[in-house]
């Protein structure tokens, strides 16, 4: 099926962000049980799995052109959201590699990309760009190989150089973030940026984590699903832009709550990339209302679940605590006490509502 | 972490290079590319005899950019466990085998200021990879290639295409004249150092630049060659409810294989860790380069890929 991007939708202001059917079916939603608590929920990335979402390398979906256009946005009001240590130039010319590669075979209707040597040309039709350039010449591209191809991509991407047994985090482009800064972050070794996160690091998720990771090896990339909440349908929540989107915290209110209140969940898949051995961490933001999870069954139980008997330091962490009860109020009339499936499919291909 | 579908690789060409080395040219048996290859990475090629199935690990030489073709260089080993006398003897040009896909346990350090890589006889094959790489990076290096005196000529035709000044030497003089001291001690600050070869000159390289002061995380060194056997034994595999008699040339890990049970490996050098089984009774000669002196000394576990037994009996939780 042929996607229908939506070039002129908002992600902030008017936020005239709006998914299609297809689109909330898509949904990786997050919770495989009606209980959540900290894990290493790690798997292989293949292709296939639960929902749309998982069937390519890098995920494309209706929002693509729009999500490219607020990261121009964002990078002019703010160039270092995107950032790269001098020593991971290796490790930005394997992402532009990979994700070219990945989104020409995925969806070819939309991306090609042809070689003659180290001569690459690279097209990119929604967003109308056709490129030449010589691969592993950085002065060849309009900006550094990593920034070039990240701006074409959906979702926040950092990468990891992998020295004295830990993982660094060198780089990235971070537009779509869960409130983390990788101005604040960038240089910090893997139990450095994970310090705020309650409970994981006594459960040894971090420790056992690293270790994995440390292990992951080209050609075997892997994936985890991480979540939390954000009021509208804002993907910029960083830290630098707090004042912004901070207050948007008291706005939830029982007639507006079901619209304005979203599931933010990130896929997030780790590659081992050939030349650098460093790993490119990609953090794929979704956001869907709690007025469309309504719309399936089994997820408006499980969520209402899960948020019902959610640890408090964890939704704390999450930032949850100001409209919490509100999202509660709303689902637990939808909650018929029906048991749930395991896993995340959303068990129907139509939707309620 | 799971295995990734191997490939099939049908043998293109094989070249001599020497009465004891010959360099094996792969390409994908059904067409098209094969991944970019990790610099420093190796394969493992599945070498099927017969009814014997052996699994060998090799470093590649072809480089991160070659993705037409993959290069191994192989010695002829007197006291081969049968990998390297199969390719040597029964493989020809055409032959489709199986080959797991790059694993890459010796990479080249992105921080570094300059590489010094130190390679031994046949241990310059991963050095042969990073060498474009480096190139490519337009970094700082330094290379100096141990070689008996009749294999110089060998290795300076395969280091030729990139030595463009002093930095790549071949030395045919023997490890006695080689000033291994006096090489690490002129390094730069941040210079990261990586060997492979026979354990002696990995030992000494390792030992030598530690004795100078050297941050253990500038050290690398490939295992390359390590197991070599020893004396039989018997593993009992409590959970499989199976015994198996490990031969003297045969890895623990080949002989649980050849039992029919799946039991987890990367590597299968010692070194990934991936391979780490529960030991209920006996005592394990270890010979891996993962685990701590004191998880060795605690004998609670072994790494089945090249460790084996001190005695004459393992039990296992597999």
């Amino acid at each position: 099926m042929t996607v229908q991007f939506k070039p002129a939708e908002t992600f902030r202001d008017t936020f005239t962000y709006r998914k299609s059917p297809e689109d909330i079916l898509r949904f990786p939603f997050p919770f495989p049980e009606d209980e959540y608590m900290y894990s290493v929920n790690i798997e292989p990335h293949v292709r296939g799995g639960p929902t749309a979402a998982f069937q390519a390398a890098f995920d494309i979906d209706e929002h693509y052109i729009a999500e490219c256009r607020e990261r121009e946005r964002v990078l002019k009001e703010d160039p270092k959201r995107c950032q790269v240590l001098p020593h991971m130039m290796a490790a930005e010319w394997d992402s532009l590699e990979l994700i070219m590669e990945s989104l020409a075979q995925d969806y070819p209707e939309h991306f090609s990309l042809t070689k003659a040597g180290d001569l690459w040309t690279w097209v990119n039709r929604p967003l109308n760009i056709h490129q030449s350039f010589t691969f592993g010449k950085a002065e060849t591209l309009p900006c550094g190989p990593f920034e070039y191809i990240t701006r074409q991509a959906q979702g926040d991407f950092t990468l990891q150089d992998q020295r004295d047994d830990n993982l660094f985090v060198d780089g990235g482009m971070v537009t779509t973030q869960a409130d983390w800064s990788l101005e604040f972050d960038i240089g910090m070794s893997f139990h450095e940026w994970h310090g705020p996160v309650p409970l994981a690091h006594e459960k040894g998720v971090f420790d056992r984590a690293l270790k994995y990771l440390l292990r992951l090896q080209c050609g075997q990339p892997v994936r985890r699903l991480n979540w939390t909440m954000t009021v509208n349908p804002r993907l910029d929540t960083s830290p630098e832009n707090y004042p912004v989107w901070g207050p948007d915290k008291a706005s939830v209110t029982p007639d507006n709550v079901a619209e304005k209140v979203h599931l933010r969940v990130e896929l997030q898949t780790l590659y081992r990339l050939p030349r650098s051995n460093a790993i490119l961490f990609g953090i794929r933001c979704y956001l869907t209302s709690v007025a469309d999870i309504a719309r399936v069954p089994k997820w408006r139980r499980r969520l209402h679940r899960v948020l019902r008997d959610l640890h408090p330091d964890i939704a704390a962490y999450k930032g949850l605590p100001r409209f919490r009860q509100t999202v509660l109020d709303y689902l637990a009339p939808l909650d018929d006490g029906e048991p749930t499936s395991k896993g995340i499919a959303p068990d129907t291909d139509v939707l309620a509502g | 972490m799971t295995a990734g579908a191997p490939l099939q690789v049908r043998v293109r060409d094989i070249v001599e290079l020497a009465p004891s080395l010959k360099r094996f040219s792969f390409e994908p048996a059904h067409g098209g590319l094969f991944p970019t290859p990790p610099a420093g990475g190796h394969v493992m090629l599945t070498l099927r005899d017969g009814a014997r199935v052996m699994k060998n690990a090799y470093s590649l030489v072809s480089p991160p950019m070659e993705r037409a073709r993959y290069d191994i260089i192989v010695r002829l080993v007197a006291q081969s466990r049968g990998g390297s006398d199969f390719l040597h003897r029964k493989v020809a040009p055409g032959d489709v085998l199986e080959m797991a896909r790059p694993v890459s346990l010796f990479p080249l350090a992105s921080s570094a200021k300059k590489h010094l890589l130190i390679g031994g006889g046949i241990g310059i094959t991963p050095l042969l990879s990073f060498l474009p790489e480096m190139k490519a990076r337009g970094a700082r290096f330094e290379l100096h290639q141990l070689a008996t005196g009749e294999e110089v000529p060998v290795f300076e035709r395969l280091l030729a295409p990139y030595a463009t000044g002093e930095e790549i030497r071949v030395h045919g003089g023997g490890r006695a004249a080689f000033d291994l001291a006096g090489l690490l001690s002129r390094q730069p600050l941040g210079t990261h150092v990586y060997v492979c070869g026979p354990h002696a000159l990995m030992d000494a390289v390792t030992g030598t630049a530690a004795a100078l002061g050297w941050p253990r995380g500038k050290i690398h060194k490939e295992s390359f060659g390590g197991a070599t056997g020893g004396l039989p034994f018997r593993a009992v595999l409590r959970r499989s409810g199976i015994e198996v008699e490990v031969g003297e040339t045969q890895t623990l890990l080949e002989a649980i294989e050849a039992a029919g049970v799946a039991a987890p490996c990367l590597c299968r050098g010692g070194a990934c860790g991936e391979c780490v089984t529960p030991v209920i009774e006996g005592e394990v000669d270890h010979r891996d380069d993962f685990l701590s002196a004191e998880e060795k000394a605690g004998g609670k576990v072994v790494m089945t890929c090249v460790s084996r037994a001190r005695g004459p009996r393992l039990v296992l939780d597999l």
